[in-house]
């Protein structure tokens, strides 16, 4: 709880620091903000104070400590990433005032009680991200990313909205407890609307994580939005809305599951499949890692469909590998990109020659996105893997084993491009030393996560 | 203690090359390797001498709440395999002498990674570290052959890595669900609960598992029909990288058959064994009949390496304490002599600039000393009375015939076959008129004697006596195949 005050106190401080003239102050404040929120957290973990907090609206429990926690560190991390970006704009506070409101609904998706809180963190999570998909106002596609983001955000919302009615006209109440007890107390007699209202409120889900068919304003979007926003949406909205989502579906309709599991099976596995496979024809570096996350939506599906002891841990340790190896790749791209203008996959041939640092960065990071040992993304696989096999979804784990596999191209097509094809330009790319500190934290915390999962995972045991 | 020293040691000589210049890379990894070497023979002294002293083995618990463990223990049946391994490696680096590679430091670092992983393999007693180990030691080869390799080496690497991904990725599934198997709250992927658990299971399920097991290693050794990889990839690589992945890196399949297969879906071996030693068959056959037809002698020692391979698979399969001890001797024998036989390519190449044994000719009379350590080498792969080759296939034959007569004559074939490429490819490279490109072969540097003869010794040495190979695997095979009778016979 303390975080998120925190973190709400710096949006507004964000905000007054337009107006009191403290600009200069503000990337500072900014990452020990996010720091002491962290620490908070920390403390919090033995002290669990707030559970529950504003009449069961949030719950702060492990679950969402945890998750907050994640969030702010990948945040902390973004930030190590973008202040020359947001230097460079001529409304800095906005931006940062924006960001850190986004975190905030990041937050209240991961700790809510309730399904209206589960929707106001989802708005406050979107909101500023349709603004600062279209900051980069003369340009064209920054322009049709915000509006086709703003667009199906608002519909896919409307589902959501819609499908919570339902379980509300259905259940009687919004807390999701309330709702548990219900569905426990009326097994066979819920009307079907319900089940419509879960089928839609699994629409409203897969938009924001885009699940496939709901994915079609993912790679338009990232592929025009400014690249640190991308990085942005690539890693703190799907983190918070797979907590959201796990949360939901493993607390609240986990006595319907034998109704929703089919459609969340066929989910996955369709994501996963779609997702790599459309992701080996990109030329463009962004719309790659842009399907490529939909792929990794698609293995975290796996963990919300087999929901036992292990998955909490499993979608933990996934988006926080899958997070810190975003956040790398994304630094070396607006490196390259700053020196080549194109994020063309093309433009990274020959980085091996040109910076050892982010050659190396991104090789770690593509193999941890790929899931190769032995980095974090291995780990975070096989725990997925495992968390289904236990549930007995052998030929699932079979499918996404065998998208994994085509996964490996086009993540090694970067690698290849790197080491391998000669550089377009001999020029050698500097990069600063705020970068340099994020890559080898982000180097170091993706091997660490491959040497040492267990800290995580007993996290959530 | 002595095994977590054998698989830390390469990592951290190779990360404190990653930090030296090139000048002394070289030297440095010799130095580091040397060293390696003397811990192995320490260790094969306390194999032999005390098997079970405690410095053989480390259980430390990793991620305890999934049931994995760091565990490694070094008996006589993964002592071979780390001799193997730890022999081959100075030699290999020696052999790396007379080339000046661009990044050094970096190739030496990663031929040393790959020895910690190999190592690993060998030596690992928990089902996931053993899967983890595997996966390392694909990462140091891809980068050797995409960085230093040959013609068209991004598209050939890039299908050997994925081709070698998709075989572990299946094992990894197996692995798992053999996982599950185990039994209370914490299962374990402890080596001897994952064998209790396998062979608890029924006929279908230890299929399925042998299905998925098998397919890694099917296609790491390789066996027909899954070494489309192969050939290009041994092209292709520099030849370092060709002597990693044939003298060692192939032998992760085979050790993999006896310590992780048979071992742990006997039902499943019972049931689809003999349509591996089939498949195997069809390989020896296919590959020597190519290796026939070879024009380019690099790739024609390819070939012959999955004929050989082929002959230890299928024995493995027989399953009898001959053919398994065979197995190990043979595992061991073909190492040293297919690196012999790659370097003996190198040293062709680098002096005439090609491998096409028709453009080759009379090198025997500019160069007698090459001549001579070529046609031991090239005996012992043949297979003759006194190499190490010999000792090899004939248990491998023997065990194979007490499984199966007609398997034994048609691999059989494989050693006359093997004969015809190998003693036509010396005739025609070796013997007859010197042409021009040819008369200026100069003889042995002293380098390539160094690397040379510790094999030509070998070779003949372990041919007349193979006692250090065979006394040290009896008792562990024994044991091994006991173990498996006796759950599989109630």
């Amino acid at each position: 709880m303390n975080a998120l005050f925190i973190i709400s106190t710096l949006g507004v401080l964000a905000m007054l620091a337009e107006i009191l003239k403290f600009q200069k102050l503000l990337p500072l404040l900014t990452l020990v903000g996010l720091a002491v929120a962290v620490v908070a957290n920390f403390f919090e973990w033995n002290n669990p104070v707030f559970i529950p907090a504003f009449n069961n609206m949030l719950v702060f429990n492990h679950y969402a400590i945890a998750f907050s926690s994640s969030l702010c560190i990948i945040t902390f991390l973004w930030f190590l990433l973008s202040q020359k970006y947001l230097e460079s704009k001529t409304a800095v506070t906005d931006h940062y005032a924006l960001i850190l409101f986004s975190l905030a609904g990041g937050m209240c998706m991961t700790s809510f009680g309730n399904l209206t809180m589960l929707f106001l963190g989802i708005e406050i999570l979107s909101i500023p991200l349709y603004i600062l998909a279209g900051s980069r106002k003369t340009d064209l596609a920054s322009n049709e990313a915000a509006f086709k983001y703003f667009l199906m955000g608002a519909f896919a919302s409307g589902f959501f909205l819609f499908g919570i009615t339902l379980v509300y006209g259905a259940t009687g109440s919004f807390n999701l407890i309330a709702i548990n007890q219900f569905i426990a107390q009326h097994q066979g007699s819920l009307p079907a609307f319900f089940y419509a209202g879960v089928v839609l409120i699994i629409a409203g889900l897969g938009f924001k994580v885009s699940a496939v068919p709901f994915h079609f304003w993912t790679p338009d979007v990232y592929q025009g939005s400014p690249n640190m926003i991308t990085a942005f949406m690539s890693t703190i909205v799907k983190t918070s809305a797979f907590a959201a989502f796990f949360h939901l579906f493993s607390s609240c309709f986990i006595s319907i599951q034998s109704s929703w599991t089919h459609i969340i099976w066929a989910l996955a596995a369709i994501t996963v499949l779609l997702g790599n496979i459309t992701a080996v024809y990109q030329l463009s570096f962004k719309r790659m890692l842009a399907y490529s996350s939909i792929s990794h939506a698609g293995y975290l599906l796996l963990a919300v469909l087999a929901i036992n002891n292990f998955s909490a841990g499993a979608i933990f340790l996934y988006t926080l590998a899958y997070s810190v190896g975003s956040i790398a790749a994304f630094t070396v791209l607006q490196c390259v990109y700053e020196s080549s203008g194109t994020d063309l996959i093309e433009s990274f041939n020959g980085l091996s020659k040109r910076n050892p640092l982010l050659a190396f960065a991104l090789t770690v990071s593509m193999l941890s996105l790929a899931g190769i040992p032995p980095t974090g993304g291995f780990f975070a696989k096989y725990f997925i893997f495992n968390t289904a096999i236990v549930n007995g979804n052998l030929w699932l784990v079979i499918i996404a084993v065998i998208a994994s596999l085509i996964g490996v191209y086009y993540y090694f097509k970067v690698i290849i491009a790197a080491y391998f094809k000669p550089a377009s330009s001999e020029s050698t790319i500097t990069i600063s030393l705020q970068h340099k500190i994020l890559l080898i934290l982000t180097i170091a915390i993706t091997l660490i996560l491959g040497l040492f999962p267990g800290y995580i995972l007993n996290l959530f045991s | 203690m002595i095994v977590v020293l054998l698989v830390l040691f390469p990592l951290l000589a190779g990360l404190l090359l990653l930090l030296s210049n090139n000048e002394m890379a070289k030297k440095a990894a010799l130095f580091f390797s040397v060293i390696e070497l003397l811990i192995t023979f320490y260790a094969d002294y306390l194999v032999r001498m005390q098997p079970t002293s405690a410095l053989l083995s480390v259980n430390a618990p990793w991620i305890g709440s999934m049931g994995i463990n760091f565990k490694l223990a070094l008996d006589g049946i993964s002592l071979i395999l780390v001799l193997l391994t730890n022999i081959l490696m100075p030699i290999i680096i020696l052999s790396s002498f007379s080339k000046e590679y661009k990044n050094a430091n970096s190739f030496y670092a990663l031929m040393l990674f790959m020895q910690m992983a190999l190592v690993g393999v060998f030596t690992a007693m928990d089902g996931f570290l053993f899967y983890i180990f595997w996966e390392l030691a694909l990462i140091p080869i891809y980068f050797i052959c995409l960085l230093w390799g040959g013609h068209d080496r991004a598209r050939i690497t890039f299908k050997f890595f994925v081709y070698t991904l998709v075989g572990s990725l299946f094992m990894l599934v197996g692995l798992i669900v053999l996982y599950q198997h185990t039994p209370g709250p914490i299962h374990s992927f402890d080596i001897s609960t994952l064998y209790k658990a396998g062979q608890s299971l029924d006929v279908r399920m230890q299929s399925f598992i042998f299905w998925c097991i098998f397919l890694a290693f099917a296609i790491k050794m390789p066996i027909f029909p899954f070494h489309t990889w192969q050939p290009d990839t041994y092209v292709t690589a520099p030849t370092q990288g060709t002597m990693l992945l044939s003298g060692i890196m192939l032998k992760m399949g085979t050790y993999g058959l006896i310590r992780w297969l048979l071992p742990v879906v006997p039902l499943g071996v019972a049931e689809w064994g003999k349509f591996a030693i089939i498949l195997s068959v069809i390989g020896i056959i296919y590959a020597s009949c190519i290796a026939i037809v070879q024009k380019d002698f690099k790739r024609l020692i390819a070939y012959s390496s999955i004929a050989h391979v082929g002959l230890i698979a299928a024995a493995t399969f027989a399953f009898n304490v001959q053919a398994l001890q065979g197995a190990l001797v043979q595992m061991f024998s073909h190492g040293v002599n297919v690196v012999g036989l790659f370097f003996i390519v190198d040293i062709i190449s680098s002096r005439t600039n090609t491998t096409q044994i028709s453009e080759l000719g009379g090198i025997r009379n500019v160069a007698p000393q090459f001549a001579v350590k070529f046609l031991i080498v090239l005996l012992g792969s043949v297979a003759l009375p006194l190499t190490n080759g010999f000792v090899g296939e004939f248990l491998l034959l023997n065990g194979l015939y007490q499984y199966n007569a007609w398997f034994t004559a048609f691999a059989g074939l494989g050693v006359i076959l093997g004969a015809v490429y190998m003693l036509r490819s010396y005739q025609n490279i070796m013997l007859g008129e010197t042409n021009s490109l040819t008369a200026t072969f100069t003889d042995l540097t002293f380098n390539e004697k160094a690397v040379l003869l510790p094999l030509v010794i070998m070779i003949i040495g372990f041919g007349i006596f193979p006692k250090p190979l065979l006394g040290v695997t009896e008792l562990p095979v024994k044991n091994l195949i006991d173990s498996i009778q006796l759950t599989v016979l109630p």
